[in-house]
């Protein structure tokens, strides 16, 4: 072997070299794929938490009591997840997803037109009707559709504080609740999600029921974009979807107005909503459900707990007919 | 043809990052408000995106001549079967609370369970004969003939996630879309591949069938 054969065979990569070179390679692609399927993951499937961070109310006061079911003995679901796990269908389809697309909802100037069957007509600028009354804080359990529930510290008042304002005349039988329509300010309002504005109704006897809450704030802030600011409705003892987001219009009416999950699916979601354990949805059963926060399923309770107040509106229906 | 293997192993860890960071997400407390439905949700599109990923496999292979595609298939529809028994899993034990009684109600109760239930059912079997040793112990024939139960696993698996709903996503939609578009090919196939001559059909991987 001469020098130069030597030279060459010196410039052949060790067998070693080799080899740790493919490995090399290996590992490369090995890690370049499992980041890719990892941020690919990462993306398409995030949980979500809310981070809104509302002004305080200044002059919250707390609810009479317990009696009157304007307070619930029970944890108090966190102010993270209230506001970060939300079905806002005019944001997102994805609860998780609500509070990052409505960050930047802007629920100011607003204006609440209340008409219909009443003598005393009005529109009113939000902070106009917000003098009403203080907010007072109530502790309600919320009972959504889907079988979740949340334990949640509202502030407002009774929506008879406003309908008593505006003079319902003795023909008004229903009232009537549209969301703002606006799909400039909500991305997800596009035809096919559902038939908008969301609309909501409740029986005259229902709407002025006490616990019946015209709601403006939560955790003694005001309400997140993700909650239904500026201004909603809570119905403690029903589904959910009955407590109408970012109201604009509340109408008085003679005859019971469309609702938009009766509309979607009139088999699966009635006029009245009464959370039932004992009528299921057609789909999945409504006899437990999830409490959001650590636990497990609890039971469901007839009128989501409120039968002490609230039974008596139903005397005599048939809550298997009229779901 | 012998397996390649790298491939193999590389498809097998990529298919046990998303189930891996679920768990993590999990341990961490960072599944969002309601953690048993945000486990249920991934675990079963997850099913559904490997049943799809496995049942892309041989249309992809015929069109692009890439038979080194092939043995992924398995390892594909096995992260299918996987992931569909973590979800069927995870609602027993969270959302059922470990009642089999309850688990059981539910499921003949509901339309959209019967729907899950089969699809669960049909990969059953599939996972169990997956091995090369099962397909040689049932002959390519019989074991080409039970796979197709795959197509009724994903059918199924559709009409499930449809009805597992409020209303009818977007999403449920172009998975619906997705899975029909793979189960077309499979009708329409014959009519477009070119007639097998002789001297190809000698070379095509006489091992296991599409």
């Amino acid at each position: 072997m001469n020098d130069a054969d030597r030279e060459l065979s010196r410039q052949i990569t060790p067998e070693s070299a080799f080899w740790n070179r493919r490995q090399f390679l290996r590992a490369g692609i090995l890690a370049a794929s499992v980041t890719a399927t990892g941020v690919t993951y990462r993306q398409l499937n995030r949980a979500g938490t809310g981070s809104a961070e509302p002004a305080g109310l200044a002059n919250l006061v707390p609810a009479p009591g317990m009696a009157n079911g304007f307070r619930v003995d029970a944890p108090l679901t966190s102010f993270e997840d209230i506001s970060g796990y939300n079905n806002f269908y005019e944001f997102s389809l994805d609860k998780g997803e609500v509070a990052r697309v409505s960050q930047n909802f802007v629920a100011r100037p607003w204006t609440v037109v209340v008409d219909g069957l009443v003598h005393k007509p009005k529109t009113f600028d939000l902070d106009e009707l917000l003098k009403l009354q203080p907010p007072e804080e109530r502790v309600y359990r919320m009972r959504c559709v889907e079988a979740w529930s949340m334990v949640i510290p509202w502030a407002g008042f009774s929506l008879s504080t406003l309908l008593n304002a505006v003079e319902p005349t003795g023909d008004a039988k229903f009232v009537a609740f549209q969301t703002l329509n606006d799909p400039t300010r909500f991305p997800n309002q596009v035809p096919g999600v559902l038939d908008w504005p969301y609309v909501e109704g409740l029986r005259m006897d229902e709407a002025m029921h006490p616990l019946t809450l015209l709601a403006s704030g939560v955790y003694g802030r005001e309400l997140p974009a993700a909650n239904g600011a500026p201004l909603r409705l809570v119905v403690p003892w029903k589904y959910g979807f009955k407590g109408i987001k970012s109201v604009v219009r509340i109408t008085l009416t003679a005859e019971q107005p469309p609702t938009t999950w009766n509309i979607q699916g009139p088999r699966e979601y009635g006029f009245y909503a009464n959370v039932n354990p004992q009528v299921d949805h057609p789909r999945w059963s409504q006899a437990t459900e999830q409490r959001i926060g650590p636990g497990d399923r609890v039971p469901t309770l007839m009128f989501n707990g409120y039968g002490e107040q609230v039974a008596s509106l139903y005397t005599g229906m048939d809550l298997r007919a009229n779901f | 043809m012998k397996p390649p293997r790298f491939a193999t192993f590389a498809v097998w860890v990529n298919g046990a990052v998303p189930g891996l960071l679920l768990l993590w997400d999990a341990w961490h407390g960072r599944l969002g408000a309601n953690p048993v439905q945000f486990a249920i949700r991934t675990t079963g599109l997850l099913a559904l995106i490997f049943l799809g990923l496995s049942l892309l496999i041989t249309p992809l292979r015929q069109l692009t001549g890439v038979n080194a595609l092939f043995p992924h298939r398995r390892t594909l529809g096995l992260y299918a079967a996987i992931y569909a028994f973590a979800h069927l899993t995870i609602f027993f034990w969270f959302d059922r609370q470990r009642s089999v009684a309850g688990t059981w109600h539910e499921i003949v109760t509901r339309t959209y369970l019967w729907f899950g239930a089969i699809a669960l059912l049909a990969l059953v079997p599939l996972t169990i004969t997956s091995t090369q040793r099962m397909v040689h112990r049932l002959g390519a024939k019989r074991w080409k003939a039970l796979h197709r139960l795959a197509y009724v696993a994903a059918v199924a698996a559709v009409v499930h996630y449809c009805l597992a709903g409020k209303i009818l996503t977007v999403q449920a939609v172009a998975f619906t879309g997705v899975i029909g578009l793979l189960l077309l090919y499979r009708l329409a196939a014959p009519w477009f591949k070119p007639k097998p001559r002789a001297r190809v059909g000698k070379q095509r991987p006489p091992t296991v069938p599409a």
